[in-house]
């Protein structure tokens, strides 16, 4: 123990004795060079602690060797390795065969794979690592690909260093593409307005009026607060002023913008969880508890359509739509044959019925999948977001589920309005009697119809396997405000299912900032009853005898 | 004859009978109060398979004086009354010696005051907000000031954090923890509007917007830290709309208090490198009762892919540290041990002492890793050496002036220094 512990510390020692030392000798300049060529720098990187990296690193990246910025970025994700046994710095990979595939970083050159444990990570923390993205903006500014200079202008912005400006003072004027020497008069702009003259100050902020980067308005403001109380009146000061008021005005804009969409996404959301109820509850009158569950059913698929496809991560959740919609709807047609079709006209043996199946769904899921939460990939197309401006950006997950459940909802008003089997459903629900002398298989129906419902809740579980956990009481959560979409729009009717899913996710997502998520949540109930009293049957109710 | 036979039997299996009595009741019993269904059973049963470990392994050992451990199992079911219902089951009929138990604070709290009525003795192994010390109760997890004080202090020194947002799930733990934070960085010259505070519901899987409002929060040049309280698996999509919104470790990094390794096992941990978690053990750390300590959890659990956390060490401590207490004392008498216990030290599974104060808490390191990809956690940082555990908190003006001293002369759990009286909190 003690002899391993020596023999760590006595290069340490020796390597601060040797820094100390070259530290001393640069100062008096006239003895040997300490060797600071690229290789021998980075041979101190197996040995160096966490807490010495930052200028080892910054001295890395001075030198002008062409490994420089693909050593900076492996280690920046954390890929670059030493083998245990040579000391020798690798990048490594991970292969199919659970061993490591290596490429020297000196030479470039392939060597033999090995397991993990002839490997050590050169290790990083948020700090280095946030280091080395400065480092490496600084060097991408002059790269081949757009967008890699793009993210490098962005990172200078905002972390704006000497360094940095210089480079762009000296690249502007050879940039080919239009935004990013936009970008990049704004760097300078805003060096520009902290270290220029007043004149120049006031034609900087002329020019930067009107922009939404954020790094802007802290420019803008830490300007202004350093000018005293004597300085109100000038010039300089009401510049100032008038810009941070405009940059104000436009977040305020572009915040209500972005509650919009949270609001919609959210509505969008219950929109996908209430559509199958309103068939079920709605258009049959049956009150089924276990909806949730379908739903959960739904999430449950994809998580089994994953498994069975792993290399097909990017189309599965194409796969899931169809086998969830088969999967629950097979299983809505199973409960209405085996229990609800017997409780016919009994809405609370119903309730109690259906409220039992979901409990034995939750207990079948638990006992196969386990009780613990199942995680659902999200293929590359649904992760990050669009960026529209500084300020506001879609996430793409939440802007496809608002596409997706859309289109769920124009489907299955095409299907009810235009088919026969829509046809049919509606003259069952209208009036029962009527329709079974007119021939049609009220049973028949009755199923298919559930089935229906059922199979869209399945859908809707797709959708929320990328937005939720994927566990056994995944359809707990979402069953209460379905019902609430359901009563709130108008029993029986889609229109009003898609109006109040919408209403109560804006809502919802308005009153949040505001009150927190528990509060709004109470205030959108206790509002909703308060609605219910003046008008019992929905926003839009169902017009006609039958749903007496 | 046959009638002799029958005597002769029957008299076998009546002293059979009675020597399992007899050794039955030579037993020392070992009370377990973990969930073991409902919604935190994922986290405790964990802890009732280190405890039934820690006992096989003891009693392969030759027991404890001369007599073997028994452990009495029983689930409480995440029902919070439950847990006083199973803990005077587990002391006034199965008359047990030792209690080790409980996960969330309110199923503690619950407990307490059965313990304190039968004077019962348990080990609670849980990071917990503190502000409270039992005569009945050793706490082995950490407390405050082993956990969420130093984190912030190290997000303030090493990441240069200026602007703070304080994110938790609404119950107790986060908010006595956050209340003690808020007080504790303004008192470190924090301005009020450099601190934004916000609690969700268990479960909670909507962050648009309170992700959209940390990310804001965060644009304003100032380096802002999250130091999230936030529990159970809302941590999934909280983490996934971090990456979604395109905000890194680097941008804004979030400290945890609640994500382990357990919590952590079996997710694609990518998104989340580099945002950090404080514990006072990761099962990373290389020592040698470490290596010794996982590999026999591996076997006595039969899944290689099965992980350590923080609240098993704590566990593992617990244990150790009553075993020696019982052999100190020479008896299994909670008067006794509870007396014993005091000053006992066991090594840490990470390096170093772990001691047992008279506050009833322990001396432990602090640790903070930083996720990596493979689920478990680096050390970046470490306390130079161990923390003693503070009962109550020194940053709220409510306890401020309490101590927690079990022996004599004070022998109080909530001392006020400024009357010098037990307050009787």
């Amino acid at each position: 123990m003690l002899q391993i512990l020596m023999l760590r510390i006595f290069p340490l020692l020796f390597l601060s004795l040797l820094s100390l030392h070259t530290f001393a000798a640069s100062s008096d300049a006239t003895t040997v060079e300490r060797d600071t060529t690229f290789a021998a720098l980075i041979a101190q990187l197996p040995t160096t602690k966490l807490s010495k990296m930052a200028p080892l690193v910054d001295e890395i990246a001075a030198q002008s060797a062409p490994q420089v910025p693909e050593l900076l970025q492996h280690l920046m994700a954390g890929e670059l390795y030493y083998l245990k046994a040579t000391k020798q710095l690798v990048y490594a990979q991970q292969n199919q065969q659970q061993s490591y595939d290596l490429t020297a970083v000196l030479n470039g050159g392939e060597l033999a794979p090995v397991t993990i444990y002839a490997l050590k990570k050169i290790r990083t923390n948020n700090r280095i690592r946030g280091q080395i993205r400065e480092l490496l903006a600084n060097i991408d500014l002059s790269d081949k690909s757009a967008s890699v200079r793009m993210q490098a202008v962005k990172q200078l912005l905002d972390n704006p260093n000497k360094t940095g400006i210089a480079s762009v003072t000296r690249l502007i004027k050879k940039e080919q593409q239009g935004d990013i020497r936009e970008l990049m008069s704004v760097v300078l702009l805003i060096e520009q307005l902290a270290n220029g003259a007043l004149a120049e100050k006031i034609a900087a902020i002329s020019q930067l009026t009107g922009r939404l980067e954020p790094a802007v308005k802290n420019a803008l403001v830490k300007e202004i607060n350093k000018l005293s109380a004597q300085q109100e009146n000038s010039e300089l000061y009401k510049a100032l002023n008038n810009a941070i008021g405009k940059m104000e005005q436009d977040g305020d804009f572009y915040q209500l913008l972005e509650h919009l969409f949270f609001g919609l996404s959210l509505g969008s959301v219950l929109l996908l969880a209430a559509i199958g109820l309103t068939i079920t509850f709605g258009v049959m009158g049956v009150i089924n508890m276990a909806h949730g569950e379908m739903m959960m059913l739904g999430a449950y698929t994809t998580y089994v359509i994953q498994q069975s496809f792993p290399s097909l991560i990017e189309y599965s959740l194409l796969m899931a739509v169809p086998a969830a919609f088969v999967v629950s709807g097979l299983v809505g047609i199973l409960i209405e044959r085996g229990v609800i079709r017997f409780l016919k006209g009994r809405p609370l043996e119903t309730l109690l019925a259906t409220f039992g199946i979901s409990l034995i769904l939750q207990q079948l899921v638990r006992t196969i999948f386990s009780p613990l939460n199942r995680q659902v990939e999200a293929p590359q197309w649904m992760s990050g977001s669009l960026e529209i401006n500084p300020l506001f950006s879609l996430t793409y997950n939440r802007l496809y589920i608002i596409l997706f459940a859309l289109m769920v909802f124009f489907s299955l008003l095409l299907i009810l309005k235009k088919s026969s089997l829509g046809l049919h459903v509606r003259a069952v629900s209208q009036n029962r009697d009527m329709a079974r002398a007119l021939s049609i298989k009220s049973a028949w129906v009755d199923a298919i119809t559930f089935g229906l419902g059922s199979g869209i809740a399945g859908i809707a579980g797709v959708a929320l396997s990328q937005l939720t956990n994927v566990g056994p009481n995944l359809g707990q959560a979402y069953i209460i405000d379905s019902f609430l979409v359901v009563v709130f729009g108008g029993v029986g009717n889609l229109w009003g299912t898609l109006v109040a899913a919408m209403t109560l996710g804006t809502f919802n997502k308005f009153l949040e900032p505001w009150m927190g998520p528990v509060l709004a949540n109470i205030i959108v109930l206790v509002g909703l009853v308060l609605f219910i009293q003046k008008r019992p049957k929905g926003l839009f109710p169902q017009k006609g005898r039958s749903v007496e | 004859m046959k009638f002799k036979k029958l005597i002769v039997a029957s008299s076998i299996v009546a002293t059979g009978l009675m020597t399992n009595l007899t050794y039955a009741a030579e037993n020392i019993k070992v009370g377990v109060l973990h969930s073991l269904s409902g919604t935190m059973a994922i986290s405790e049963t964990t802890l009732k398979d280190t405890v039934l470990m820690m006992i096989a392994d003891q009693n392969a050992q030759g027991g404890l004086l001369g007599k073997k451990l028994e452990a009495v199992v029983v689930d409480p079911a995440s029902n919070w009354p439950l847990f006083a219902e199973k803990g005077r089951e587990l002391l006034a009929k199965d008359k047990v010696d030792v209690i080790f138990g409980s996960w969330t604070s309110v199923s503690r709290k619950s407990v307490l005051p059965v313990l304190e009525e039968l004077n019962g003795l348990m080990f609670y192994p849980v990071q917990y907000e503190g502000e409270e010390s039992s005569k009945n109760v050793f706490y082995t997890g950490a407390a405050p000031n082993q956990q969420a004080i130093p984190a912030v202090d190290y997000l303030m020194n090493d990441i240069g954090a200026e602007r703070w947002v304080l994110l938790g799930t609404d119950y107790v733990y986060p908010r006595t923890t956050n209340k003690i934070l808020e007080a504790y960085l303004l008192a470190k010259g924090v301005k009020a509007e450099d601190i934004m505070v916000n609690y969700t519901p268990f479960g909670h899987s909507d962050w648009q917007n309170i992700v959209a409002d940390v990310k804001k929060f965060g644009s304003t040049g100032k380096k802002t830290a999250v130091v999230s309280t936030i529990n159970g698996d809302a941590n999934i999509p909280f983490y996934k709309e971090l990456g979604n919104q395109g905000i890194s470790a680097e941008d804004i990094p979030v400290m945890a208090f609640s994500v382990g390794e357990e919590e952590l096992s079996g997710f694609d941990t990518t998104p989340l490198v580099g945002h950090l978690a404080a514990w006072n053990y990761f099962q990373s750390v290389r020592t040698e009762e470490n290596d010794k300590f996982i590999t026999s959890w591996k076997k006595f659990i039969g899944n290689d892919k099965r992980v350590t956390n923080d609240p098993m060490e704590a566990t593992y401590i617990g244990f150790k540290m009553w075993v020696k207490a019982v052999e100190k004392a020479g008896t299994t008498d909670v008067n006794a041990v509870e007396q014993a216990m005091i000053g006992i030290a066991v090594p840490n599974l990470t390096g170093g002492i772990a001691v047992m104060n008279s506050n009833h808490h322990l001396s432990k390191p602090v640790l903070i890793g930083e996720i990596q990809a493979n689920g478990q956690f680096e050390v970046v940082w470490s306390t130079p050496d161990t923390v003693i555990g503070d009962a109550w908190s020194d940053f709220l003006p409510s306890s401020k002036d309490l101590i927690s001293d079990w022996t004599a002369p004070v022998s109080c759990g909530n001392f006020n220094i400024k009357t010098a009286k037990c307050s009787g909190q």
